[in-house]
């Protein structure tokens, strides 16, 4: 793992909640910078893709000439989505809309309904947990949220709501999770992202 | 599913979600997907755009549920609904169809001269307006999970908004150097909750979301909120009253998102048609002002 303190994590910045991200990520003594354009990309060690509306952000992702560059950035670096990030790195959602496509995974956007159906929930992450030494579950937030239908070839299954539905699933440097780590003041998630950032 | 739904930390936490995005006023499901299309953030579904609700007069109330159902079976994005301030009852209507945020709003008739809704009795969230910040952090009190500056909604003129906006920034500023002893009698001054006057000191921000809305009509309207330090932005009838929607509802998206770089607010604002014509709010009568409405 490289030094954090050594280390510079962008978040796209194109719509939705990059600053809780950054805020995060400063907090663990992390340099962040902000990407809204394909040269903000220079110079990172991983990204981050925020929460936020899939649509917006793929559309502006492409107006702004983003899907290749990010691309590319993902054969060598650490990505990591959260909720709509994860829907924006995924392969297939069923419907028409821009995705990188760098993870074999799945997903079906709003699966768990409106908003009146959004929650928080305790999660049992066993990877999260050993990476991070620590032995308690973790409080997830989950805002219209996104499941993962089915990961496949070299993804796997992190992490599973308690009703069994896959909420969190990585690839090599990939990371997807439907819920919102960047919402809580548990900073577990984080720090096993910058440990796949190098 | 096993968890708790409708804490304080989903409802604030769709709001956040919503951050450097543009939510606009819709009236037919078509404008709906013309919102999406151009990347809206969320929609704002009513029968009447505030424009219209100023040239009708008369009382505006909640949109017909079967209108705003459409609508929210038209796009896959969040979907707001006003009720009047103080309307409880149009609120567990608002909530019963499911939409995703409800806005207690000053654009339609109040229906209680005294109260809001007390918003803590409802899993959806709501966002309230405000002109400064005690009105603000009483919304927060009562319950709010997101607020928004008021403006003068279906003017076009975006006075109000900067007013509403250097004011409760303003105000924050100052808060922030304030020793906390004064907390106490600052927050019995501008008629706010203590515990949340203190927090927002700590925070050094509101702890919601706090958006721009009332008046926004071109893309250097949006990014001008954006640069004052707001977190996002309404747009009600600069949209759909102007010449070409679909073209300017995209232009402002970018405009929010590229808000600090000048060459790509001089790239979006060209050639995008007729605005909204506007009213002038310092020729307006001071009835016909709607941000006055709530307390």
């Amino acid at each position: 793992m490289v030094d954090s303190l050594t280390m510079k994590i962008g978040v796209l910045a194109l719509q939705g909640d990059f600053a809780e991200h950054i805020a995060m990520l400063q907090h663990l003594g992390v340099e962040t910078a902000e990407v809204r354009l394909p040269e903000h990309l220079n110079g990172l060690d991983g990204l981050i893709i925020p929460g936020g509306e899939s649509t917006t952000i793929g559309k502006l992702a492409v107006a702004y000439g983003l899907m290749e560059p990010l691309k590319k950035f993902g054969q060598r670096h650490a990505i990591w989505g959260t909720c709509a990030g994860a829907i924006f790195l995924s392969k297939d959602i069923s419907r028409d809309q821009p995705l990188l496509g760098l993870m074999d995974i799945k997903v079906e956007r709003n699966a768990f309904g409106r908003q009146v159906d959004s929650f928080e929930a305790d999660l049992d992450v066993p990877e999260v947990k050993q990476a991070t030494g620590t032995k308690h579950d973790y409080h997830a937030v989950f805002i219209r949220a996104p499941i993962i239908t089915s990961v496949q070839g070299a993804a796997r299954v992190l992490a599973s709501a308690p009703d069994g539905r896959i909420v969190a699933a990585q690839q090599g440097h990939f990371l997807a999770t439907s819920f919102h780590p960047e919402l809580t003041n548990d900073t577990r998630f984080h720090e096993y992202f910058l440990s796949l950032a190098d | 599913m096993e968890g708790q739904t409708g804490t304080f930390a989903v409802k604030k936490g769709l709001a956040q979600m919503l951050k450097g995005g543009v939510i606009m006023d819709v009236v037919t499901p078509e404008h709906a997907r013309i919102a999406e299309e151009a990347g809206a953030c969320a929609v704002m579904a009513l029968e009447r755009v505030p424009a219209d609700i100023r040239a009708d007069g008369g009382v505006a109330r909640m949109s017909d549920p079967g209108l705003i159902l459409q609508i929210m079976d038209s796009v896959t994005i969040p979907v707001m609904a006003k009720c009047r301030i103080g309307h409880f009852v149009e609120a567990q209507i608002l909530e019963a169809i499911g939409v995703d945020y409800i806005d207690e709003s000053e654009v339609l008739t109040p229906a209680d001269e005294a109260n809001h809704i007390l918003k803590h009795n409802f899993k959806v969230p709501f966002v309230c307006g405000c002109r400064n910040l005690g009105e603000a952090l009483r919304r927060v009190g009562e319950g709010a999970a997101m607020i928004r500056t008021k403006g003068e909604a279906g003017t076009g003129d975006v006075v109000e908004a900067v007013r509403h906006a250097r004011t409760v920034l303003g105000e924050i500023r100052r808060l922030t150097t304030m020793d906390d002893a004064e907390l106490m009698s600052y927050s019995k001054e501008i008629g706010a909750p203590y515990e949340i006057v203190k927090e927002t000191k700590e925070l050094g921000r509101m702890p919601v979301v706090n958006f721009a809305a009332g008046g926004v009509a071109t893309p250097a309207d949006a990014a001008l909120m954006m640069q004052l330090g707001v977190d996002g932005v309404f747009v009600g009838s600069g949209i759909f009253k102007s010449g070409d929607p679909a073209r300017r509802a995209a232009a402002i998206v970018k405009a929010v998102t590229h808000y600090q770089d000048a060459a790509i607010l001089a790239e979006v604002s060209k050639d995008l048609g007729e605005p909204m014509v506007g009213r002038n709010v310092s020729q307006m009568p001071e009835a016909e002002k709607i941000a006055g409405r709530g307390w």
